[in-house]
């Protein structure tokens, strides 16, 4: 008999009943909840009479719709703080084990927190109304997005009705280039398999390369593995992951730890395991990435041009092609180097833990904003971030070069809060996509790295870091 | 949830691929707490010229003519023709509320991203994966003929165009008994209580770290 993947072992260990077609209910450790997939599921809750089934697996606290600035004002927008002040109640009548409310010093972006409290632990299943959930699998659980029916569901019954996905494996072999990271790896992959690429599958990154990263990268990876399609994206636990949880506030303790570490490192998928699809990538062929369209798998390489929709034989794609070029405001056969940034975001539930805003400020030290450039955000991924990049000092690196130091949240990822780009302006963002529209109405986003979106501040377009 | 049986509707084709849930409802009507209001904002972006805000009265905003929801020929279509993985991106299920609140009960099209798909049959609208040449043809179809109904049937798992000629989708059981009978899901699941209740203590004893 074939050994099991990963994925199956995730699966296997939450199954509480399965139908004859193969629908399961699935038993959920965590459930990780913000202000905007909530409300509705709590209101469900409330007119069926229901009651949460566990309350101390949840972690929630609001992080989409708070602002990065002028904290003393409150949150200017009556709608948003309604909806924030909506989660506060219902937390409060429902229970949670960890809520951080608004301006709480450890208050940050949902995926952010969760790890670093130790509430994200390899073997658990994780979900949250969002779709990069995604991002715990970076431990070794079985994390994904849900709706807020989903919600509700879990709330009231602390399982989920699902079918066992297919497995695929993406494997990156040899080591990566100086200046290409986690970020580039992802952009690299889903411009490989394409957005849709991973849809149906869950997808298991391993390899050399993928050993090789720290676990915030290994975050920043399976952040986007959504973005590729997939719900799930896993990296299998090792010895780094056990030393990044140890001695985590809600991580095992005393005898716990051990017995879990045991446990933990049962948790990679066997030898023989089959896989229904297996991508291979060379690490030390991917360069640095740059979205140039309006989905992530329109990336390309730095020393890339803009596609010319007129070498595209597939008309549906051209068509594809010209649409995005129109949106994003480029002209075919553009160098990427030559494209200029209004604006600049380095943040969010991809990149906003503490080793990107290090790389950030190691490319901006002793240097200047390009005056072309209005406004470059650095947004912490959450309280503790900030503390410890004031503590390192990375704050007052950043406010020399002209950047702006803001409080933790979601940000200009998806604009729901101020910050935000005006039609047409462009900006180089360390977010996961730049759908038409999703950093502001008429907003035109390029997805890169730390390292590439602090250079293209400076420089006012987009550089080589490796060159830099 | 409404119950889905059959639908005898007008089909309105939106020929593009990869419409993801930003496009479908836009972030700045997320911040409703409520889950119906937002067929006005479907599409919002694509469909008017100008800024959409929540709360907002879209009966006199200025339209993007060429969009075809639209377009005269297609007001009051209730099956949405679509390209390849629609509904990819974020996992709000504001999308298909919006689209169930304009008046949406069935989308068609080569593939679904994942999340989207399963947000579908929560809220009585009907995900059919149609192969790429099914969806070519309906397409055409659609284009050549004013008033393009096709008809949908749940139970037994087909789509009729006018001239007669059908094709099957699947469904999981589980998926057709409830889309069918219109069934509270939460209502099914907790019939197994029981069986939840014996599977957290077994958990627990095997991992008591994750019950702290």
């Amino acid at each position: 008999m074939a050994g099991k993947t990963l994925y199956d072992k995730l699966w296997d260990s939450h199954v509480v009943r399965e139908e004859n077609d193969g629908t399961c209910l699935i038993y959920i450790d965590r459930h990780l909840m913000h202000e905007v997939t909530s409300p509705q599921a709590f209101e469900g809750m409330r007119l069926a009479g229901r009651r949460p089934w566990r309350s101390t697996s949840i972690v929630a606290n609001p992080d989409h719709n708070t602002p990065t600035d002028h904290w003393d004002e409150g949150i200017k927008d009556p709608i948003s703080r309604l909806q924030v002040e909506t989660l506060d109640a219902n937390i409060k009548d429902f229970g949670a084990l960890v809520y951080f409310p608004f301006k709480h010093a450890n208050q940050g972006i949902i995926h952010v927190i969760g790890p670093e409290n130790g509430t994200t632990l390899p073997g658990m299943t994780v979900v949250c109304g969002d779709s990069h959930t995604s991002t715990h699998g970076a431990f070794g659980a079985l994390a994904h997005g849900i709706g807020t029916s989903e919600v509700e569901h879990v709330l009231a019954t602390q399982t989920l009705v699902a079918k066992r996905s297919s497995r695929m494996l993406i494997k990156v072999d040899g080591k990566v280039g100086a200046g290409v990271t986690a970020k580039d790896i992802a952009l690299a992959i889903i411009g490989k398999i394409g957005t849709a690429g991973g849809t149906g599958y869950a997808i298991e990154f391993g390899g050399e390369a993928i050993r090789a990263l720290s676990i915030e990268g290994r975050m920043t990876l399976c952040n986007m593995a959504i973005e590729g399609g997939a719900r799930a994206g896993l990296v299998a636990p090792d010895e780094k992951t056990i030393e990044y949880l140890k001695g985590r506030q809600f991580a095992p303790k005393g005898a716990d730890w051990d017995k879990a570490i045991a446990y933990w490192r049962t948790l990679t998928s066997d030898a023989d395991a089959q896989f229904d699809t297996v991508i291979e990538l060379d690490a030390a062929a991917i360069e640095p990435q740059v979205t140039w369209g309006t989905s992530p798998e329109q990336v390309l390489s730095i020393g890339a041009r803009v596609p010319n929709p007129a070498n595209e034989p597939d008309p549906q794609k051209r068509a594809g092609i010209e649409r995005a070029l129109q949106y994003m405001g480029l002209v075919a056969d553009t160098p990427i180097s030559k494209i200029k940034l209004d604006k600049v975001f380095i943040g969010s539930c991809t990149n906003s833990r503490i080793e990107d805003l290090r790389a950030a400020a190691a490319v901006a030290k002793g240097k200047q904003k390009a005056a072309s450039v209005q406004q470059v955000l650095i947004v912490p991924g959450s309280g503790q971030v900030k503390r410890q990049a004031e503590a390192e000092g990375l704050d007052k690196v950043f406010i020399a070069a002209g950047f702006e130091w803001r409080e933790p949240g979601c940000s200009m990822c998806l604009a729901m809060n101020a910050d935000r780009l005006e039609p047409g302006e462009r900006c180089a963002s360390t977010s996961n996509r730049n759908f038409e529209g999703r950093q502001g109405n008429g907003g035109r986003t390029h997805l890169v790295s730390p390292e590439m979106a602090a250079a293209a501040a400076i420089a006012g377009h987009f550089v080589d870091i490796r060159n830099f | 949830m409404k119950a889905f049986t059959t639908l005898n509707g007008l089909v309105c084709p939106l020929d593009r691929a990869n419409v993801d849930t930003d496009a479908i409802i836009p972030k700045q009507f997320l911040k409703s707490i409520k889950r119906s209001g937002f067929g006005p904002y479907l599409f919002d972006e694509w469909r008017y010229t100008d800024q959409g805000e929540p709360g907002m009265d879209c009966t006199n905003r200025p339209l993007k003519k060429d969009f075809v929801l639209n377009q005269s020929r297609y007001r009051g279509a209730e099956i949405l023709l679509a390209r390849d993985n629609f509904g990819c991106g974020s996992s709000r299920e504001h999308a298909p509320w919006a689209i169930e609140d304009y008046g949406f009960r069935a989308i068609i099209a080569p593939s679904f991203a994942d999340i989207f798909f399963s947000n579908c049959y929560k809220n009585g609208v009907l995900p059919i994966v149609a192969s790429a040449a099914i969806v070519d043809q309906l397409f055409r179809e659609c284009a050549a003929t004013q008033g393009y109904r096709l008809r949908v049937d749940l139970e037994t798992q087909t789509v009729r165009n006018p001239a007669g000629e059908w094709f099957s989708f699947d469904i999981t059981p589980h998926r057709k008994h409830c889309m069918l009978k219109g069934l509270d899901e939460i209502g099914l699941t907790l019939q197994h209580a029981g069986e939840i209740k014996a599977f957290e203590a077994k958990h627990q004893e095997a991992q008591p770290w994750l019950f702290a």
